[in-house]
């Protein structure tokens, strides 16, 4: 019972941390909020449905083309809407945040809320771990964070785009001067971040099905995980995943899963009374939060 | 045609004297150009009930209630504090003012104001601890703690849990339910629009504008913020409080997106920054969104197009596009 808890924990987890990402990887880069990142994962979702009930190809097939829709999605709200409030960063959220609004109740509007809604899981086996059954996907959703997390490290160490992303959210200004275009790598940054939640709604929608109300669910989580472990920061949200996702299978298993959804929001304020910029919060940061 | 050498010059009317608000004024004529627009509000609010029938009544009642909370999402934005949770103050002013009728039996008149300054102080007492958060952080939290609020409602079972509380104590009678919250609005439109204009309102905008100039000059932005943020929920609980009323009824939809959205949207369309242009959208857009009431939830949506529209379109809103037109020439002159 404990182990199988504790399992289910790293597995929650580990989804956390693929819902979360996506959100840091944009606001550490530019700096903007993407409110819409729970439509965006939504969106995804409905897109590689679509694809696959109606042009009847592959999940292989259909999860990359909406991963790649969600990229343009992003990259047209950038170019289109974001660029022009570019730097007021409260227009953005508001911006943001209605068109995510927009997408989500439009979802909402056409109804396509059932348990058909959602997509096949990649390998449909399970296992015994430690008397506790777990499936393959719960095994993927680990593996897949875990090099999503390797792979985006590496990305940002290794490769001139990535070098490119670290400049300018160090410091905008002086990366401009070697060169560095700050409006084409936001727009990069807003994309490659609703490319991760499309990437996320494909591998975790598998365990549950797709509905409006779960895009503002996810938004919640994003927000959660990135305000505890300071945004932007990508040791952060790592350690905030866990903590958030080993406490809500805790209380889940002994107290009642009611409370679930109320201690990743009773963390949020602890943690911002006690530390505001978060655990991996450094002194930038703290400059721009208080 | 070409305007390439030319650019759009703005020339205030004669009428104004020096200030904005230190007129000359030397006729009937530019008397009642300066009154108009202040008496438009106040005729429209205070006639329109005795034309209208019952139904379109209901809809002035929340035009007013979603006026102030449009207001309230102001005040604190000109305060620099983005709001994305005015269903916080919403809910709370609507849970105080039903607890205190429901449990102790007070009368809905004493119990009206007493929740505005009660739901007032918790929402404060909320927002303390993320009050030093600047910006995005602040709107983050905001949008979290009334959803929090709903689980805890649901998870503990207070105050009805889900089903809610009802059979609340109806206000005397319709007349005094629609004359009482257009007095209140009107009364929060002036008051506060004035509040706002003075220096105390220009501490408030330059804590909006850069707060750490502010804190150089001495003044502790804190206690500032906790004020606008103690005047703002106030309006915004009144709001919850006299809806509890009207519906005789409080449970968890007081906590719902729409109170959240529809607010912003009709500041934002209406213009931030005077608190006139949050009532203009809320006049706009409350109708509106009951004539397109056969469309259901297609609804939100539009809120939601007409948020990013605005906001990149028309950043200024409409009001004070209104107010450009009103108050200035425009001409084009060749550029030198």
């Amino acid at each position: 019972m404990f182990l199988g808890t504790m399992i289910y924990a790293l597995i929650n987890s580990a989804i956390l941390a693929l819902m979360a990402i996506g959100f840091n990887l944009t606001f550490g880069i530019s700096g903007v909020a993407n409110f819409a990142y729970g439509a965006v994962y939504i969106l995804a979702a409905y897109a590689s449905w679509l694809l696959l009930n109606l042009t009847g190809i592959s999940f292989w097939l259909a999860a990359p083309i909406a991963i790649l829709l969600s990229m343009a999605f992003g990259a047209g709200m950038y170019r289109f809407v974001l660029l022009r409030v570019r730097g007021q960063a409260l227009s953005e959220v508001i911006a943001t945040f209605g068109i995510g609004l927009a997408v989500l109740e439009l979802f909402n509007y056409l109804g396509l809320v059932g348990f058909e809604y959602t997509l096949p899981v990649l390998i449909d086996e399970s296992f015994m771990i430690a008397d506790t059954m777990v499936d393959m996907q719960r095994i993927l959703i680990v593996l897949m964070a875990g090099l999503l997390v390797a792979g985006l490290w590496a990305f940002t160490h290794y490769t001139r785009l990535g070098l490119a992303f670290r400049g300018i959210a160090q410091d905008e200004r002086t990366a401009l001067t070697l060169g560095m275009d700050s409006d084409r790598i936001a727009m990069l940054a807003v994309s490659f971040g609703c490319g991760l939640a499309a990437f996320a709604a494909c591998i975790v929608i598998p365990l549950g099905s797709i509905s409006p109300s779960e895009g503002y669910e996810v938004l919640i989580k994003a927000l959660a995980v990135c305000i505890i472990g300071g945004l932007g920061s990508t040791g952060g949200v790592i350690l905030a995943s866990f903590l958030i996702g080993f406490a809500e299978r805790l209380t889940d298993a002994y107290i009642s899963s009611h409370w679930t959804m109320i201690v990743s929001l009773a963390a949020i304020l602890i943690v911002l009374v006690i530390k505001p910029s978060g655990f991996f919060g450094r002194q930038k940061e703290l400059e721009e939060r208080i | 045609m070409s305007r390439l050498n030319q650019r759009r010059e703005r020339i205030d009317r004669g009428i104004k004297a020096r200030a904005g608000d230190v007129f000359a004024l030397c006729s009937w004529r530019e008397m009642l150009y300066l009154l108009a627009p202040r008496l438009i509000p106040v005729v429209g609010f205070l006639g329109l009930p005795l034309v209208l029938d019952d139904y379109w009544q209901r809809v002035l009642l929340s035009v007013a209630v979603f006026a102030l909370l449009a207001i309230s999402w102001d005040i604190l934005s000109q305060s620099g504090m983005i709001s994305l949770g005015q269903s916080l103050f919403f809910g709370l002013g609507a849970y105080c003012s039903g607890i205190l009728n429901h449990y102790f039996g007070w009368h809905p008149l004493i119990a009206l104001p007493a929740a505005a300054l009660l739901g007032g102080l918790v929402s404060t007492l909320f927002l303390l601890p993320v009050l030093r958060l600047r910006g995005v952080y602040f709107s983050m939290v905001t949008l979290i703690i009334p959803l929090m609020l709903v689980r805890i409602v649901e998870a503990t079972k207070i105050f009805g849990g889900t089903e809610g509380l009802s059979g609340i104590a109806p206000l005397p009678s319709k007349w005094v339910e629609m004359y009482l919250i257009v007095a209140v609005l009107l009364g929060v439109l002036f008051g506060f629009r004035r509040m706002l204009n003075s220096d105390y309102g220009l501490v408030l905008k330059g804590i909006k504008d850069n707060d750490r100039s502010v804190i150089n000059a001495g003044i502790n932005i804190y206690w500032f913020k906790t004020q606008a943020l103690f005047i703002a929920s106030s309006i915004g609980a009144l709001a919850g409080a006299f809806m509890t009323h009207v519906y005789m009824f409080v449970g968890m939809p007081v906590f719902a997106l729409d109170y959240s959205i529809l607010p912003i949207a009709a500041a934002v369309v209406g213009g931030p920054g005077t608190l006139a242009g949050a009532t203009l959208g809320a006049v706009i857009l409350v109708p509106l969104s009951e004539i397109l009431r056969g469309i259901g939830g297609l609804r939100i949506v539009f809120y939601g197009i007409f948020l990013a529209v605005f906001i990149v379109g028309l950043p200024e809103g409409l009001f004070h596009y209104v107010e450009r037109k009103y108050h200035q020439f425009e001409r084009w002159v060749e550029v030198e």
